[in-house]
């Protein structure tokens, strides 16, 4: 007994970490705590005199429970195998912030920001993705992604193809302590609302049955191989998971897997398919400012689930994304929002709002890498550069980026990845310096080195490359099969009737 | 008898409408209409895009006196919807050959 003193208490210390997870009642706490030392007792008589136990021992027992608090692997312990509670309760509460962030928080932001005659073709977009990617996700996007036996820096697996073997237990290429169907869920509502954030830029003028198979070839061509480069177990860009990655960079919650790969595909798209008719010389209003900021709001706090649910458990880097995310957005907003005032004479509700996101956007590649003075100087350049992107370049360069997802995706998501590379930091993420990942495939040296930025340039190059081939490919095969463009008819009537059957605001009939 | 067609600030509608009720008009016509004169519209910038605004909300008061009423009708609309500031709008008088109430068939100034 004397000799396991410090151990018991260490156990002890454990398992009342643990139940703060598990059981609320402060009483529920001290009861079970007592019989946790009771049968401890026990375990320790038993260990010392039958030998050979088929049972772990009680330091790997123990260890599983400190590896539980401490988000590592669990190997050899009685909870091997099995999901941590704390850690797969925030991860499904994160997969909820994150689908909340498409239904409805992009489809208020974005319908908002649409005239009347096209609110629903925005709703219906993103219903309809929401629908269509989980089945996609289902059949072989998950695998493709997450999978790992084609051995392939470019593309997953078929390991996973019909979500096979996708439980309860976790997938430990990826997280130690969550479901892997909780992981899989999570990962889909990314692959929901990447699609989703092209169309904001062809909006009011592609018709729907367009929109749909665009998303569709557009998610084997760009979405699923990138993701995979960048998260996959054995992806090429992967440089704090992946050992092997020949461009070790770093993409905490998708700067370049969303926000880059959707506001690029969404300029070249945008460019082929033309601009709306009497664009620049019919006015274009927002219909409902109301709406458009109810669904910032809404972006705002899904993005919580976003950023610091990319940590993929309960823990301190979650901690710091959620931090580093809430000081860009509101940085980001007040900073737009001023400048407005400043060189337009009001800040604008649609300013605020385009800062916010535009904070959010470039916060996300770095909420798990950068401290709170990095995630400062993060919300400063979000509020500046984007800002700039659409009210000055928009206006010079005559596209017409309906609702601004090129300025504020593309160049807000390829900012931060180069932002990223500069300002993380290992004082609050470890898995940066980690000698199992970070230290072979070379990003711990580009780190210490001062070099990290240059791989996060290989990194945006080839995002872009993917980004705008795969686009224009997939463009030119919808565009010479069912076509791109509602009928010059239809786009003035509204989208709303011609492709849904239906009016968004019916009053006095 | 006259007609007259007075195109206010809508802010200015309560304060018209008493005036010429203290004179004993005891009806008058109302409308929410847009337009612009000298004042023209205002802009509006969303982003990148600015747009101008042409038409301005007004209100319309379509009021028809008799002649003996007519010079006081319009020196109250004038005073009650002066703001002296651009926008203050304008009052047109024109002659009306006829009125008939319905429901009495009275005719003429009467009927007003």
């Amino acid at each position: 007994m004397l000799i396991k003193n410090t151990t018991l208490a260490h156990l002890t210390a454990a398992m009342i970490a643990l139940c703060s997870f598990t059981l609320s009642p402060a009483s529920a706490q001290d009861a079970s705590t007592t019989v946790v030392e009771e049968k401890t007792t026990t375990t320790v008589v038993e260990t010392t005199t039958a030998p050979a136990p088929a049972e772990p021992s009680l330091e790997k027992r123990i260890a599983g429970l400190e590896a539980y608090i401490n988000n590592v692997d669990p190997a050899g312990s009685k909870i091997e195998a099995l999901a941590g509670p704390g850690h797969n309760a925030w991860m499904m509460t994160s997969a909820a912030l994150v689908l909340f962030m498409t239904l409805p928080g992009l489809a208020l932001f974005y319908g908002g920001l649409v005239r009347a005659k096209n609110v629903l073709s925005i709703l219906a977009m993103c219903l309809g993705l929401a629908g269509m990617v989980t089945i996609l996700w289902w059949a072989v996007g998950y695998s493709l992604v997450f999978g790992t036996n084609f051995g392939s820096p470019f593309l997953g697996g078929t390991e996973y193809f019909f979500l096979k073997g996708v439980g309860a237990a976790p997938n430990t290429t990826y997280a130690y302590w969550i479901s892997q169907s909780v992981f899989c869920i999570y990962q889909l509502t990314f692959a929901i609302i990447t699609p989703a954030l092209i169309f904001g830029a062809t909006a009011e003028r592609m018709k729907f049955s367009a929109v749909m198979l665009f998303s569709a070839l557009w998610m084997f061509v760009v979405y699923f191989p990138l993701a995979h480069m960048v998260w996959g177990g054995t992806g090429l860009m992967n440089g704090v998971w992946n050992a092997d990655a020949k461009i070790p960079a770093i993409d905490f919650a998708g700067g370049t897997v969303v926000h880059m790969s959707s506001g690029w595909s969404a300029l070249l798209l945008c460019i082929l398919l033309g601009r709306r008719v009497g664009f620049g010389k019919v006015p274009m209003p927002p219909h409902s400012m109301v709406l458009c900021m109810v669904g910032t709001g809404m972006l705002w706090v899904g993005w919580y689930g976003f950023n610091a649910g990319s940590a993929l458990a309960a823990d301190g880097i979650a901690a710091n994304a959620f931090l580093t995310t809430t000081l860009a957005a509101a940085t980001g907003a007040f900073v737009w929002a001023m400048l407005e005032a400043i060189f337009k004479g009001h800040p604008s509700i649609l300013g605020f709002c385009s800062g916010a996101v535009a904070g959010l956007v470039v916060i996300t590649p770095a909420a798990g890498f950068v401290d709170s003075t990095g995630a400062m100087i993060i919300g400063l350049a979000a509020g500046v550069v984007p800002f700039l992107a659409v009210t000055y370049l928009k206006a010079k360069l005559g596209y017409d980026d309906a609702l601004d997802t090129f300025g504020v995706h593309a160049v807000g998501g390829t900012m931060g990845a180069l932002l990223t590379g500069i300002l993380a930091t290992d004082s609050v993420n470890s898995n940066l310096v980690s000698d199992a990942y970070a230290l072979k495939n070379g990003l711990k040296a580009a780190l210490q080195g001062g070099t990290l930025w240059t791989v996060q340039l290989q990194a945006i190059a080839l995002t872009l490359a993917l980004a705008l081939i795969g686009t224009l490919i997939v463009t030119l095969i919808v565009k010479f099969t069912i076509g791109l463009r509602a009928t010059a008819e239809d786009e003035a009537a509204g989208l709303d009737i011609s492709d849904h059957g239906e009016e968004g605001y019916i009053f006095n009939k | 008898m006259k007609k007259i067609e007075a195109i206010i600030k809508p802010f200015k509608l309560e304060e018209v409408k008493e005036a010429l009720a203290d004179l004993g008009i005891e009806g008058m016509t109302v409308s929410e209409v847009k337009g612009f004169g000298r004042q023209k519209g205002h802009t509006e910038i969303y982003r990148g895009s600015e747009y101008t605004v042409d038409f301005l909300p007004k209100i319309k008061i379509e009021v028809v006196v008799t002649d003996a009423l007519l010079d006081g009708a319009l020196a109250a609309i004038v005073k009650s919807a002066k703001t002296g500031k651009i926008g203050d709008g304008k009052v047109f008088v024109s002659p009306v050959e006829e009125a008939i109430r319905i429901r009495t068939d009275e005719t003429g100034e009467k009927a007003i």
